[in-house]
């Protein structure tokens, strides 16, 4: 471990010291390790056809726009890129209007079944959900829904939907109850003094969650690639393209994918361990 | 609104999802594993295994994970040490870390793509410091070893960070009085982190590991953009028998073996670290 001052350094004052100093250089040797990789991305998102495929490669970008506008007039990418962003919203809208009722009913009541309701989410997480698009989609082709949006969104919604309820769960629990029953004596109902009192405290996490809803959605591959054929979302137009595009188009497509992830990592930085740490608890 | 009846009204939307999008699609890909025009059979699992693929592709996804989830759960352990003892520039540090988190693994896959292509940038930065005289092919059908390196850096950039998340969230957990106690005893740091965290951070140790085990289990894309066909792994071929191959129910069994061996390490591992319940914090 880096963070381990060193035993021979005597007093406890230059053991911290020395202490801080490592630990600042790890902090930064880590930060490099995540971003570098990055910036090489953009770095070719930035450059022309020729500089991409070009050796010796330099190390800064030229801000030559060759490469993205290649990829945004190439046939396919706008609608993929449309895909992508409808069968995100949908998957948004559907995991917080499924989750967050859920969420709202096991932070605040207890009856039987409660336990089986987070057996069955917490299972969800022991599966590798994306194969479940397989069976899906023959019932699809059924229903008419296969190669829709809304189609891929229902696959989406059950990686994202156990995110939604345990991350609502922790949101209301940190809410005080007294909150809402002190409306309630003041003659709220139950939904008006959910809708005044407790929503609007709870609004920033939902959203941050609903953020991390349209991330999951944004980014996911295989059940895109199984389940789309002309409606093919931006990652799975990528996957199937892998084999015959140029190294330009590759990765101009892979800074399309990554942009907006960060910025969504961004927005939802305050809500990291809710969404990860006490989500798996 | 009726006390008793809510809970479940609530609850309702989402365990209807649940029980169609998830419970249904698992039995159907169970059934189709074991089923052959209507009729049983285990026919599905002798072709796949017969496969000239398969030994091969069930080593490179075992030994990608064994390789793999140990070095991200050394990188986790000393990226969460770092986010919790740094005192300035811990949001940054946070934030930072938790990038690849919101990075879809195909956008991963072209990331080390731009650095381990024939153009790329490994390749420049070795010519221009004289180690190599032309650019080598790191990503060829030939070069299976560097292929197996690249997607292994890929996917320990790309999946520390989910460790990383909830690992900082359980260290958040541990009471600071007892690392006073520690020092008050004479413990060094690195006999702190080993007596005191590593004991009382299993919990977050157990969902971290089993968590990145089983999407270790479900590496594709990475995979995909950065070796194509020369390392298959049990995801791509699943892809493949349902799409190159077009066999359904081979697909089926292919599905229902990952979703076993994740099943199986995920008890493993509930079992190993397993935390009395007179222990937890």
């Amino acid at each position: 471990m880096s963070a381990v001052t060193d035993a021979r350094v005597t007093t406890p004052a230059d053991a911290r010291k020395a202490g801080n100093w490592l630990l600042t250089a790890t902090a930064i040797v880590l930060s490099v390790w995540v971003l570098l990789p990055i910036y090489l991305l953009i770095v070719n998102a930035l450059s022309s056809p020729g500089e991409v495929t070009a050796f010796p490669k330099r190390f800064l970008p030229s801000f030559d726009l060759g490469s993205l506008s290649f990829f945004i007039n190439f046939a396919g990418v706008a609608r993929a890129l449309w895909n992508s962003v409808l069968v995100a919203t949908l998957t948004m809208i559907l995991a917080i209007g499924f989750g967050a009722p859920a969420g709202y009913a096991l932070s605040r009541f207890d009856f039987p079944g409660k336990g089986t309701f987070r057996f069955l989410v917490l299972m969800t997480r022991a599966f590798p959900l994306p194969l479940l698009a397989l069976p899906l989609a023959v019932m699809f082709i059924r229903t008419g829904l296969d190669d829709t949006a809304i189609g891929l969104a229902l696959v989406h919604t059950t990686l994202a939907l156990p995110f939604a309820v345990l991350i609502t769960f922790s949101l209301f629990s940190g809410i005080p109850v007294e909150l809402e029953e002190a409306a309630w004596t003041l003659g709220c109902t139950r939904w008006q003094a959910f809708r005044k009192v407790i929503l609007p405290l709870a609004l920033p996490g939902i959203a941050a969650s609903a953020v991390f809803a349209f991330t999951i959605s944004w980014n996911e591959v295989f059940a895109a690639a199984v389940l789309t054929i002309e409606n093919r979302t931006l990652t799975a137009f990528l996957l199937q393209s892998l084999g015959e595009s140029p190294l330009y188009l590759k990765f101009a497509g892979g800074a399309a994918l990554v942009v907006p992830a960060l910025i969504f990592i961004f927005a939802v930085r305050k809500y990291l361990f809710a969404m990860w740490g006490i989500a798996n608890r | 609104m009726h006390g008793k009846a809510l809970p479940y009204l609530l609850l309702m939307p989402a365990t209807l999802f649940l029980c169609i999008f998830f419970l249904y699609p698992f039995a159907l890909v169970a059934f189709e594993a074991v089923t052959r025009d209507g009729a049983f059979t285990l026919d599905n699992f002798r072709t796949m295994a017969g496969s000239w693929k398969f030994p091969v592709t069930v080593r490179n996804t075992l030994l990608l994970a064994a390789i793999v989830v140990p070095i991200q759960l050394v990188m986790a352990l000393l990226m969460a040490s770092v986010v919790s003892r740094l005192e300035t520039g811990r949001s940054a540090a946070l934030y930072v870390f938790a990038i690849p988190l919101g990075i879809s693994d195909l956008a991963a896959g072209l990331i080390w793509l731009a650095i381990f292509d024939q153009s790329g940038f490994l390749n420049t930065l070795l010519s221009s410091l004289g180690i190599v005289e032309r650019p080598v092919m790191f990503l060829g059908y030939q070069s299976k070893l560097t292929i197996f390196i690249a997607v292994a850096l890929a996917e320990i950039w790309r999946a520390t960070a989910i460790m990383m998340v909830i690992l900082v969230a359980g260290m958040g957990l541990i009471p600071k009085e007892y690392y006073e106690a520690a020092e008050v005893f004479g413990a060094s740091p690195w006999q702190r982190f080993v007596r005191v965290t590593l004991p009382l951070l299993r919990p977050s140790l157990q969902t971290a590991i089993i968590l990145r085990v089983i999407l270790a289990f479900e590496v594709f894309a990475v995979v995909a953009a950065l070796g194509g066909t020369n390392l298959p792994v049990l995801m791509g071929e699943t892809y493949n028998w349902q799409f190159t191959l077009q066999d359904r129910n081979v697909a089926a069994a292919s599905a229902l073996l990952i979703l076993a061996i994740s099943i199986g390490f995920t008890l493993f591992f509930l079992r190993v670290l397993r935390v009395p319940k007179e222990a937890r914090i």
